[in-house]
């Protein structure tokens, strides 16, 4: 086994008491004394700090310009990376040439370059695709700590330690000045709550963090409430919903992919498995990513069977409980035919077949500030 | 009261000769985390040691817990169903899951004291 491991937060997860474990070649807090549930109910009501320094952070320059980085880009992504506005940030997919998932990550649009947020277990596989795939773009691996602080509190607390955090809209980057150096921000989030998530220098990590708990309303909220936050919030879970396999169709993220790359529009298609991505916009993929609300009280999770009658018609990517919506919550691939809202499925659980609808994402709306 | 390695306790009835009620130290609820579910066994129902006998759903993920002993489940925590974080909130008291009718007590005998228990965690 390779050695997990640590990011730059590692003893202050030790010192507030986190539980350590292995995620994605690192060790990370899963809870913190006060358990998941209250971490969960702490964002929703004051304000989440986690550590994210996992993720990858990745920087496209191109020698003449940003301009010219995201028109390279454009051939990887389906998105609409030239029209993104200087200081402002967009959620983005990397597709394989079978039009499936490989990633999905935010890209900023900033001065000199593209600054890109991307999942922890993929970083090393996207910076390889990356450089492969934009030759003339220098492609960078940027080491520093993030840090996301999640709630209504969030605002107050981050403008209290880096002013100028306030006057910014949701999707909107800037770097803010502050004591612990300067602070790449992004008004953003995997909660469904207004928030931020901050890029500081690593060295600078353990004391901007501290400074954020110093404020009001402030917890430390590890990997199982992240979880909780992001099922509640309807966002997808790379390696869980969406993978190399699925679709952005099928997975329900149609609204990542703007009109100017679909059929008719000015720079449609040009990127890995278009093809099929605009074959099943025009027509319909086969199965659908839904929400799914068990009726009863027991939970869903990952892996549970649905049918409708004897047919076999889909199965649960995440499911778990919504410790703010108090009540089990799953999504999951339903054959096209039943992923109608209010379609009743039957979810198999240890044996029994239990009632459960489908029903519209996400489960609690987003607070995001527009 | 005796305790298992698996961390469920045992507490032999007074009022009610060779019945036991089971629940799960605070140790284990504390591992479990946060608990929103319990699925338990029906009365009547009669179980061989190890069988799993109830589910019990934390935020995290699902655990089973085993019959301790070979017996019949006389009687269930049924407030358990409308709120299962009485097994955080108390669990060596209103947190317990089922009670269980033995043959023969020195089944029992083989479990830890308290005083091991708290050695063995």
């Amino acid at each position: 086994m390779t050695e997990l491991l640590r990011t730059p937060l590692y003893g202050l997860h030790d010192a507030l008491g986190g539980k350590m474990v292995p995620f994605a070649g690192y060790e990370m807090p899963v809870q913190y004394p006060i358990g998941v549930m209250k971490e969960h109910v702490a964002c929703r009501t004051g304000a989440g700090l986690f550590d994210v320094s996992h993720m990858g952070q990745i920087s496209i320059r191109h020698p003449d310009g940003p301009d010219a980085a995201a028109a390279a880009l454009e051939r990887l992504m389906p998105q609409d990376v030239i029209g993104l506005k200087a200081g402002r940030q967009r959620y983005g997919l990397l597709l394989g040439d079978n039009g499936g998932i490989l990633d999905d990550l935010m890209v900023a649009r900033r001065d000199e370059d593209l600054f890109l947020v991307v999942n922890a277990a993929n970083k090393v596989a996207d910076l390889a695709l990356l450089r492969d795939g934009l030759p003339e773009c220098e492609v960078t691996s940027i080491d520093r700590a993030l840090i996301a602080l999640q709630g209504p509190a969030a605002e107050a607390a981050l403008e209290a330690v880096a002013g100028g955090a306030a006057e910014m809209s949701f999707m909107d980057v800037a770097t803010l000045d502050s004591a612990f150096g300067p602070l790449w921000v992004s008004r953003s989030g995997y909660t469904g709550e207004d928030g931020f998530e901050i890029s500081v220098e690593a060295d600078q990590a353990e004391g901007l963090a501290r400074a954020l708990l110093d404020q009001d309303g402030v917890v430390p909220v590890g990997l199982g409430a992240r979880d909780s936050l992001r099922l509640e919030a309807g966002l997808c879970l790379h390696g869980q919903d969406i993978d190399a396999h699925t679709s952005p169709v099928e997975a329900n993220l149609l609204w990542a992919i703007p009109k100017v790359r679909r059929q008719g529009g000015d720079r449609a298609g040009g990127f890995p498995g278009a093809e099929r991505v605009l074959a099943e916009i025009e027509g319909a993929p086969t199965r659908l990513r839904v929400g799914l609300l068990p009726e009863g009280r027991a939970p869903m999770r990952a892996g549970v069977e649905l049918f409708s009658g004897d047919r076999a018609v889909g199965r649960i990517a995440s499911g778990g409980f919504g410790p703010s919506v108090e009540h089990p919550i799953a999504m999951g691939y339903v054959d096209i035919d039943h992923a109608g809202l209010g379609t009743r499925l039957e979810g198999e659980l240890r044996g029994r077949r239990l009632p459960v609808e489908v029903t519209g994402l996400p489960f609690r709306p987003a607070t995001y500030k527009r | 009261m005796k305790f298992t390695e698996e961390h469920e306790w045992l507490r032999p009835e007074e009022d009610e000769e060779n019945v036991v009620t089971v629940g799960i130290t605070e140790y284990a609820a504390e591992q479990l985390g946060d608990i929103v579910f319990v699925e338990l066994p029906e009365e009547g129902t009669t179980v061989v040691k190890e069988d799993d006998v109830v589910v019990i759903e934390s935020v995290k993920a699902a655990s089973d817990i085993m019959a301790p002993v070979d017996g019949e489940i006389v009687e269930v925590n049924s407030a358990l169903e409308e709120n299962p974080g009485l097994v955080n909130e108390d669990p060596l008291g209103a947190g317990w899951f089922f009670k269980i009718r033995v043959e023969d007590m020195s089944a029992l005998d083989e479990f830890m004291d308290e005083a091991a228990y708290k050695k063995f965690i």
